[in-house]
C-alpha cells in the first residue's frame, strides 16, 4: 500500500496521461475506422481496395513498429514535427483504426441483404435507408466488439512508455528513480489496469447478450 | 500457384542473403599508434586466481560495452569493438603479456548484468564506462580510475545558447530511462521536470532527435557524450561544463588485489610514458575535448 | 450484384462511380507522390542508406534477429497453446473449487496489458532475488496473456459442440475425461483452428513488444542497425524491411488459417459450430500490439 499512498500524485498524474492518450485516439481512431470502413464497402473497387490494403498492412505489423516508425524514423522524412505525445495518439490511431473498421464493416456485412431490398422496394432514399433500416440493426453486431477494440486501445497506450510519454507504463521508471520497490509498484499498475478493463468487459458481455438474442 | 510464388519469393530472399556478403572494412578503426599495444614478456602476478586462470586457459575475456561510438562501439560490418574502452582494455591486456590482436576476446556485457558477470568469473575484467561506487565495491573491485567523466551537455554545434546546466531551464534535454542523469536533471530542477525531460532507451536515439532539432540537448557523462561528437564533430559539441563526477575504474574479481595492484600499476605506467594520451587523442579527444589525467586510487 | 447498401448500379450510378475512382485515383497517386517524394528528397533510396544490406555480419545478424523472434513465438505458442488447455479444461470443471480460480486467472490476465507483464518480469522481479532474461520475460508474458485469450477460445469452442456428441459419448459409458478428450476436445479444436491461429498472429506481433525490455528480436535488430553513423542513420530502410519480414510472416500464417478453415469446410468430420458464440469471444481480442 506505502507504494501507491506515497506516490499517489504520481499514479494520478501518469493515469491520467494514459485517458488522455486513450481518449484522443479513441476519437480518432473511431472517425477513421468508420470512414475506411466506408471505403472498404464503397460501390467503386479502387476504394475498396486501397481500404483492404490499409488493412492488412496494418492488421499485420506490430504496434510497436508502427511507433518505433513514427518517433524515430518518420522525421527523416522532414514532413512535421510531431511531440511525443501526439506521435503516440497518431501510432494508436492509425493502428487501431483498422480493427474498427473491421468491427464496423463485419457489422454492416450482418444485416441481410433483404433489409435494405426490402426498404429500397418500399421506396426509401439511401439516407433513410441507412438511418432506420441498416444502421440501428448493425449497431447491434457493431458495440460490443467495438468496446473490446477500445479496451484493447487502452491497454495499448502502455507501449507509449517506451517511447517517452509519460503514462502508466512509465510508472516504473519513475519509482525505480525514487528509489521505491517497481516490483510492488507494477502490481498496483496492473490491479488498477484490472479495475479500468473489467467494468468494460462486463458491459460488453451484457450488451452482448442481451443484443445478440433479438436477432 | 500462390503457394508455389511464395517458396519462390522466399528461395530467393534466403539466396539474396547468403550469396553475396561483403566483408566489413570499418570506418572508424583507425588503429592506435605504433607501439602502444607492445606485448609485455614473462609476465607473473604472483598469488592472483585470476591471472592464474587466465594463464592456463591462455586467452583474456574482456567485458565491455557495444553501443558507444567512441568508448566502447562494436561495428556491425566486422564485429569488431573499436573506442577508448577498448583501446584501455587492449593496453592493460598487452602489459598483461596477451597479444590484443589474437589472445584477447571481448565480450559485450549490458550495465545491469556487470557485477555478476565479474562474479561468476564469465569475464576477466570489465572496461566500459563503469564507475566506482560504494555500493558496487561491496561486489567487485576496482582498479584506476582511468578516467574521470562529468555530467555534461551535447549540443549542437551552431548552438551557443547553452553554455552550461544553468542556461537549460527551459529547454528539452534528453537522456535514457531510468538513469542516474535524467535522475540529476530532475531533482536538482535543472530543467522543468515534468515537460521538459525527455526520456528514450538509447543514447543514439537522443542524438537522433538531437540532430533532428527535437530536443536541445543530450545529457550524461562527458565520457559518452565526447564519443558521440568524434564522431560527427562538424554537427556536434560537447559544452564541456561538468556537474558531477564519476570515476571509471577497471572492473575485477573482489578478492583479486594482487591482479588489481598490477592493472594499477599499468594504468600508472601508461600516464606516465604517454600512451594515455595516444589512445585518448586517437578516440574520444576526435571530439575536440581536451582529455585530462585522473588520479589513481588505490586501496 | 447488390450489397446491402447499394443496390446494383444503374447507368448514371455507373458513370458517377467512374467519376469517384478517377477522383479517387488521383488522390491516392498524389498521396502516395508526395510520401515517395518525401522519401526520395531526403535520400531513403540512396544506396548509402541501403549498403548495409551487402555486409556479410549484417546479413547473419538480421537472420539471428530472426530466429530470436521466430524462436520466442515457437516457445510462446506452445506455452500458450498448453496453458489455455489446462485452463480452458479447469474452467469447464465441475468442481467449483477448480471452476472459480481458473476464471479469476484467465480473466487476469486478459485485462492486465502485455507491456506491464513484461516489466514486472524483467524490471521487477529481480527485487526477489528471481532473475529473468529478456527471452524468459517475453516467452512468459506471451503465455499469460495469449494463453488465457485461448483457454476462452476452447472453452467457447467445446461448449458450441452440439450436446448430442457429449450425451451420446456418456451413453456409451465413457467418463467425463475420456470424453473430454476423446470426443469434445478434438473436435473443438478443429472448429477452432483458424480462431487459434488468428490468436497466434497477434502472439507473433506481440513478439516485437520485447524490443521495451531490450529483447534483440527483429525490431531492435532494426533500430540497431539504422542508428549507424556509416550508413547515414538508415532508420526508414532497415524499418521498411523489419515491417515487410513482419507482414511476410503474419500473412503466413494468416494464408494457412484460411486453408484450414476451407479444408475444415470440406470435410464432413468438422462439425459446424451451433452459432457464432466462439468467433465472438476472439474479435475483441485480436488487437493486441
Amino acid at each position: 500500500m506505502g507504494v501507491l499512498t506515497r506516490n499517489l500524485d504520481l499514479f494520478v498524474a501518469h493515469f491520467g496521461e494514459t485517458l488522455r492518450l486513450f481518449a484522443f485516439s479513441a476519437v480518432i481512431s473511431l472517425l477513421a475506422g468508420v470512414f475506411l470502413a466506408m471505403l472498404r464497402v464503397s460501390p467503386v473497387p479502387v476504394f475498396r481496395g486501397v481500404g483492404t490494403l490499409y488493412v492488412t498492412v496494418v492488421r499485420n505489423t506490430p504496434l510497436t513498429l508502427v511507433f518505433v516508425f513514427f518517433v524515430f524514423a518518420y522525421p527523416y522524412l522532414e514532413i512535421i514535427k510531431f511531440e511525443f505525445f501526439t506521435a503516440a495518439v497518431v501510432a494508436l490511431s492509425i493502428y487501431t483504426s483498422a480493427f474498427v473498421c473491421e468491427v464496423v464493416r463485419s457489422g454492416i456485412n450482418t444485416v441481410p441483404v433483404g433489409q435494405a431490398e426490402a426498404s429500397r422496394a418500399l421506396g426509401l432514399t439511401f439516407t433513410q435507408m441507412l438511418g432506420s433500416i441498416v444502421l440501428p440493426q448493425a449497431m447491434r453486431s457493431v458495440v460490443p466488439p467495438m468496446v473490446s477494440t477500445f479496451i484493447a486501445l487502452l491497454k495499448n497506450t502502455t507501449v507509449a512508455a517506451g517511447f517517452s510519454v509519460r503514462e502508466a507504463g512509465a510508472i516504473r521508471d519513475a519509482l525505480s528513480e525514487a528509489g521505491e520497490s517497481t516490483l510492488v509498484g507494477m502490481l498496483w499498475v496492473a490491479g488498477i489496469f484490472v479495475l479500468l478493463v473489467l467494468p468494460l468487459t462486463f458491459l460488453q458481455r451484457v450488451l452482448e447478450k442481451r443484443w445478440s438474442v433479438a436477432r | 500457384m500462390r503457394v508455389r510464388a511464395l517458396t519462390a519469393v522466399l528461395l530467393a530472399g534466403g539466396l539474396a542473403l547468403t550469396a553475396c556478403g561483403k566483408e566489413g572494412t570499418g570506418t572508424d578503426t583507425a588503429a592506435a599508434p605504433a607501439g602502444v599495444f607492445e606485448v609485455a614478456k614473462d609476465v607473473k602476478v604472483e598469488g592472483s586466481p585470476t591471472f592464474d586462470k587466465i594463464k592456463s586457459r591462455g586467452s583474456l575475456v574482456v567485458g565491455v560495452k557495444e553501443d558507444q561510438p567512441g568508448l566502447g562501439f562494436k561495428d556491425p560490418t566486422t564485429n569488431k569493438y573499436t573506442g577508448f574502452d577498448i583501446d584501455m582494455a587492449k593496453l592493460i591486456a598487452a602489459q598483461l603479456g596477451f597479444d590484443p590482436a589474437s589472445k584477447v576476446e571481448f565480450k559485450t556485457i549490458q550495465s545491469a548484468a556487470r557485477e555478476q558477470a565479474i562474479i561468476n568469473g564469465d569475464i576477466d575484467y570489465y572496461v566500459g564506462t563503469y564507475s566506482i561506487t560504494a555500493a558496487r565495491k561491496e561486489k567487485v573491485s576496482f582498479a584506476g580510475p582511468y578516467y574521470i567523466a562529468g555530467q555534461d551537455l551535447l549540443v549542437k554545434k551552431d548552438n551557443s545558447a547553452i553554455t552550461g546546466p544553468d542556461t537549460i531551464k527551459d529547454k528539452k534535454v534528453c537522456s535514457v530511462t531510468g538513469a542516474t542523469p535524467a535522475k540529476k536533471l530532475r531533482e536538482d530542477k535543472l530543467v522543468q521536470p515534468d515537460t521538459n525531460v525527455v526520456e528514450l532507451q538509447s543514447y543514439s536515439l537522443c542524438v537522433t532527435k538531437l540532430l533532428d532539432g527535437e530536443i536541445d540537448a543530450v545529457s550524461t557523462d562527458d565520457a559518452i557524450l565526447k564519443g558521440y561528437a568524434a564522431a560527427e564533430p562538424d554537427k556536434l559539441k560537447v559544452v564541456g561544463k561538468t556537474f558531477s563526477t564519476e570515476k571509471y575504474g577497471i572492473g575485477l574479481p573482489k578478492d583479486d588485489k594482487a591482479l588489481r595492484d598490477k592493472v594499477n600499476e599499468i594504468l600508472e605506467k601508461s600516464l606516465s610514458d604517454g600512451k594515455w594520451d595516444d589512445i585518448y587523442k586517437n578516440t574520444l579527444g576526435k571530439s575536440g575535448s581536451e582529455g585530462k589525467h585522473p588520479t589513481l586510487e588505490k586501496y | 450484384m447488390t450489397t446491402v447498401l447499394f443496390d446494383v448500379p444503374g447507368p448514371r450510378a455507373r458513370v458517377r462511380h467512374r467519376l469517384l475512382a478517377v477522383v479517387g485515383i488521383a488522390a491516392i497517386v498524389a498521396f502516395l507522390g508526395y510520401v515517395i517524394w518525401r522519401f526520395i528528397d531526403t535520400g531513403q533510396f540512396e544506396g548509402r542508406k541501403w549498403s548495409w544490406i551487402e555486409y556479410k555480419q549484417i546479413q547473419i545478424s538480421l537472420v539471428e534477429a530472426l530466429g530470436r523472434t521466430l524462436s520466442a513465438f515457437a516457445v510462446g505458442a506452445a506455452l500458450a497453446l498448453v496453458f489455455g488447455a489446462v485452463f480452458a479444461a479447469a474452467r469447464l470443471s465441475d468442481h467449483r473449487w477448480v471452476s472459480a480460480p481458473a476464471a479469476v486467472v484467465v480473466e487476469l490476465f486478459r485485462a492486465i496489458p502485455l507491456v506491464i507483464m513484461m516489466f514486472f518480469f524483467y524490471y521487477g522481479l529481480p527485487a526477489t532475488g528471481v532473475k529473468l532474461t529478456a527471452f524468459t520475460s517475453v516467452v512468459l508474458s506471451l503465455m499469460l496473456y495469449n494463453g488465457s485469450v485461448l483457454a476462452e477460445v476452447f472453452r467457447a469452442g467445446i461448449n458450441s459442440l452440439p450436446k448430442g456428441q457429449a450425451e451420446a459419448a456418456y451413453a456409451l459409458g465413457m467418463r467425463k475425461t475420456q470424453v473430454m478428450v476423446f470426443v469434445l476436445l478434438p473436435q473443438a479444436l478443429r472448429a477452432m483452428m483458424p480462431t487459434i491461429i488468428s490468436q497466434l498472429v497477434v502472439l507473433l506481433k506481440d513478439t516485437a513488444l520485447g524490443f521495451l525490455i531490450t529483447f534483440e528480436e527483429l525490431l531492435y535488430w532494426g533500430r540497431q542497425i539504422g542508428g549507424q553513423l556509416q550508413f547515414g542513420r538508415p532508420l526508414i530502410p532497415t524499418m521498411i524491411v523489419v515491417a515487410a519480414t513482419y507482414i511476410g510472416l503474419c500473412l503466413l500464417l494468416t494464408w494457412f488459417a484460411n486453408y484450414l478453415e476451407k479444408r475444415n469446410r470440406r470435410n464432413k468430420k468438422v462439425i459446424a459450430l451451433e452459432n457464432d458464440k466462439a468467433e465472438l469471444v476472439v474479435i475483441g481480442n485480436d488487437h493486441q500490439a
